[in-house]
């Protein structure tokens, strides 16, 4: 009898250690390194400092009205 | 601060697929998928109006809203991004979103998990800045190399505007008072939740 009852309890322990909840540690959205930083590459657009916000989005602004105002490029208002 | 924004002028484009030819190029986007697009209404009658549509990377994101596992993020310049190591490719956001913006491609470097894929503003994702890893799952970011994107750039008629909001809200409202009308930014008000913006000064015919 008492054995019957090890048996069954080891058996029972066995087949219950599946039911056990791991541990879910999703690590979320990483984080993103803001584009005024810059990049290390060949690519990179002179004509601003890496690092300093205010020439990047100055040097935006200034590209943008080159690029997309044509009324600025003819002179015409 | 900047935030970027995306305008299309419906008055100047002209179907030419330019943007869409040029995202795909610029990202490497894998065959069967367009982060952008192009849209005509009454296509072949008289007074039929295109534009070209994308993520508009809008300032109350319903694809943030919906995701289930968090995987957007809003960078300080207004650019709405995800990270695809989080995704889980169920597609809420596709219903989500108003503008048919996240795409699902089951093949090439974007596909073979189900990611989500949609248009970055040409500014990346978590990955550092013009790494091949960023580029392998995002494309190329532009902006990080002081440039803007690539659809807006290279727009023939500049129908499409991106850049600063306020920048490109100028370079539109002074067009619209030298052509008189076309003031309707499509999507505008959608996207960012005012319909005042695009709209001519008092006095403008549209």
């Amino acid at each position: 009898m008492r054995v019957a009852l090890l048996i069954s309890s080891v058996a029972a322990a066995f087949c219950l250690s599946a039911c056990g909840d791991k541990p879910q540690s999703a690590g979320g959205v990483k984080g993103d390194v803001a584009p005024y930083h810059g990049v290390n590459n060949k690519y990179a657009q002179p004509g601003w400092k890496a690092g300093d916000k205010n020439s990047w989005e100055q040097a935006l602004k200034v590209r943008t009205q080159n690029n997309q105002n044509e009324y600025a490029r003819t002179g015409s208002r | 601060m900047a935030r970027m924004k995306f305008i299309c002028d419906a008055e100047r484009c002209i179907e030419c697929n330019g943007c869409v030819t040029a995202c795909k190029a610029e990202h490497d986007v894998p065959w069967g998928v367009n982060r952008r697009r192009v849209v005509t209404l009454n296509d072949g009658v008289p007074g039929e109006r295109s534009i070209s549509v994308a993520c508009m990377h809008c300032s109350d994101a319903p694809c943030m809203a919906v995701c289930p596992v968090n995987c957007f993020y809003r960078t300080d310049e207004g650019v709405v991004l995800h990270d695809k190591d989080v995704c889980i490719g169920c597609g809420y956001c596709s219903y989500a979103c108003p503008f048919g913006a996240p795409q699902f491609p089951s093949t090439g470097t974007f596909g073979l998990r189900g990611k989500m894929d949609k248009c970055t503003f040409c500014a990346g994702g978590p990955e550092a800045n013009g790494s091949e890893a960023e580029f392998e799952k995002y494309g190329r970011n532009r902006l990080a190399e002081g440039k803007l994107p690539i659809c807006a750039e290279m727009c023939s008629t500049k129908a499409l505007l991106g850049g600063d909001g306020d920048v490109v809200a100028d370079i539109f409202r002074n067009r619209v008072l030298q052509r008189g009308k076309g003031a309707e930014v499509w999507g505008w008000g959608t996207a960012y939740g005012s319909k005042q913006a695009g709209q001519p000064p008092a006095g403008v015919k549209s």
